[in-house]
């Protein structure tokens, strides 16, 4: 049971939505945009966050749109992951989101509340920086569009009363070899140890990576040791490591010493797959 | 349209329209076994980990705890009292695939929506749809048995 009372909206405009959520801003009412909604009832139900409004934006038209267009393919903040994943017109987005959660879970988990939420993993930004997609976010100015890596540093940079309505992926990444590898501590369901998500782009080699700090990022400096051409996949694996932009997180899922060694494993073992096919 | 002030919710569970009294922070599981006396639907762990809270919404699983009430208006809902003298409820009988009974109607729901959604699936998919479930008394491979017969059967 959520101990605590709000009241629930459900706008049908992105500028409804806007302007719900200053008009509840000003009341002092903490709104709340609310998507698939799992990580907020769970927080409201232990008191770990605080609303007295929530403004469901599923009822939103551009936030359910599903579109492969001429240039770009366009999805809506308010898809649900499986909704994403049977569709699968992005297929790094498919084999990412597949090890979010569970699948019935995955009925519910939105893409813009796994991006959005509190808790740090947020897995389906992943490809989504690899592929330098556009975020669409709306709020009280209207709506603007951003950059990926602009958007989203460590966590969505969102101002007050904006939420994300929509990305777009240009088409071309959608069909470049891939890689998408989650290691748990064990079982096969659970937050990771380390998530990898890696891209081919035109020869090159593009890293993403969750679990292994307190944010999940792209780091285009361990992206530029990994494709040097000189030294050994070794060598260039430990000076890509120098790079890593904060602490490796030490946890009940893993210390940093074991984190490190999965990581330097599982990139290895992807980089060795994509030289032996490029050599072949 | 604020839904601020609305008292009664009309949910459409088990194909009856029902008026509920009810708070927008009711979750499903809250308000159907508190307000409709459908206790079929289990809590287990409230989190949307478990699956024992597990029911469908337009034939899609979805675990209760983790869902609004007011998110189920405009749509069917379907609890394990709904599928009274299914073939799924009757080969989880036949396999005994429960011990305790308690993760029994979450499984049962999750397996009745992919025989229905998916009856050719493939082992991989069945796992990913059946993972979703934890059973504590480990009758997995029964309920796998149950779960491979509805499907052969579809």
């Amino acid at each position: 049971m959520i101990p605590v009372d709000f009241d629930y909206y459900k706008p049908e405009s992105i500028e409804e939505a806007a302007r719900l959520h200053e008009q509840l801003d000003r009341q002092k009412m903490l709104p709340l945009y609310y998507s698939g909604g799992t990580e907020i009832i769970t927080l409201l139900r232990l008191d770990l966050i605080q609303t007295k409004a929530v403004i469901d934006i599923k009822a939103i038209h551009e936030c359910r749109e599903h579109i492969l267009g001429e240039d770009y393919l366009v999805l809506g903040s308010s898809l649900t992951l499986t909704q994403i994943e049977e569709r699968n017109a992005f297929p790094l987005l498919t084999s990412v989101s597949k090890e979010i959660a569970d699948h019935t879970a995955r009925n519910k988990i939105t893409l813009g509340g796994n991006i959005c939420g509190e808790i740090f993993y947020r897995e389906a930004v992943l490809p989504l920086l690899l592929t330098d997609s556009l975020f669409v976010i709306g709020g009280p100015q209207g709506v603007k569009i951003l950059p990926a890596h602009e958007a989203f540093q460590q966590t969505m940079q969102l101002g007050r009363g904006e939420f994300l309505i929509q990305t777009l992926t240009r088409k071309d990444f959608l069909g470049m070899p891939y890689m998408s590898v989650k290691i748990r501590q064990q079982w096969e369901t659970g937050y990771p140890l380390v998530t990898i998500a890696a891209l081919k782009a035109k020869g090159e080699i593009r890293a993403a990576f969750s679990g292994l700090c307190s944010f999940p990022f792209r780091s285009k400096r361990m992206e530029d040791e990994l494709n040097r051409k000189d030294g050994t996949l070794d060598v260039r694996m430990d000076r890509a490591l120098r790079h890593i932009p904060a602490p490796v997180l030490n946890d009940i899922e893993g210390s940093a010493e074991y984190r490190l060694f999965v990581l330097k494993n599982t990139l290895t073992d992807i980089l060795t797959v994509w030289e032996v096919e490029q050599n072949a | 349209m604020p839904e601020t002030n609305k008292k009664v919710l009309i949910l459409s569970v088990n194909d009856e329209d029902k008026d509920i009294v009810f708070r927008p922070a009711d979750t499903l599981l809250g308000v159907l076994r508190g307000k409709l006396g459908l206790t079929g639907a289990k809590p287990g762990c409230l989190n949307g980990d478990c699956g024992a809270c597990t029911v469908l919404v337009d034939g899609i699983p979805m675990k209760s705890c983790i869902m609004l009430a007011i998110e189920a208006e405009g749509h069917k809902v379907t609890t394990i009292e709904g599928l009274i003298n299914t073939k799924t409820q009757a080969s989880f009988i036949k396999h005994f695939a429960f011990q305790c009974g308690y993760c029994t109607p979450g499984f049962i729901m999750v397996c009745h929506s992919l025989a229905e959604k998916q009856p050719h699936a493939d082992k991989a998919v069945i796992k990913e749809w059946m993972q979703s479930n934890i059973c504590r008394c480990t009758s997995y491979q029964e309920i796998e048995e149950a779960v491979a017969s509805i499907l052969a059967e579809e």
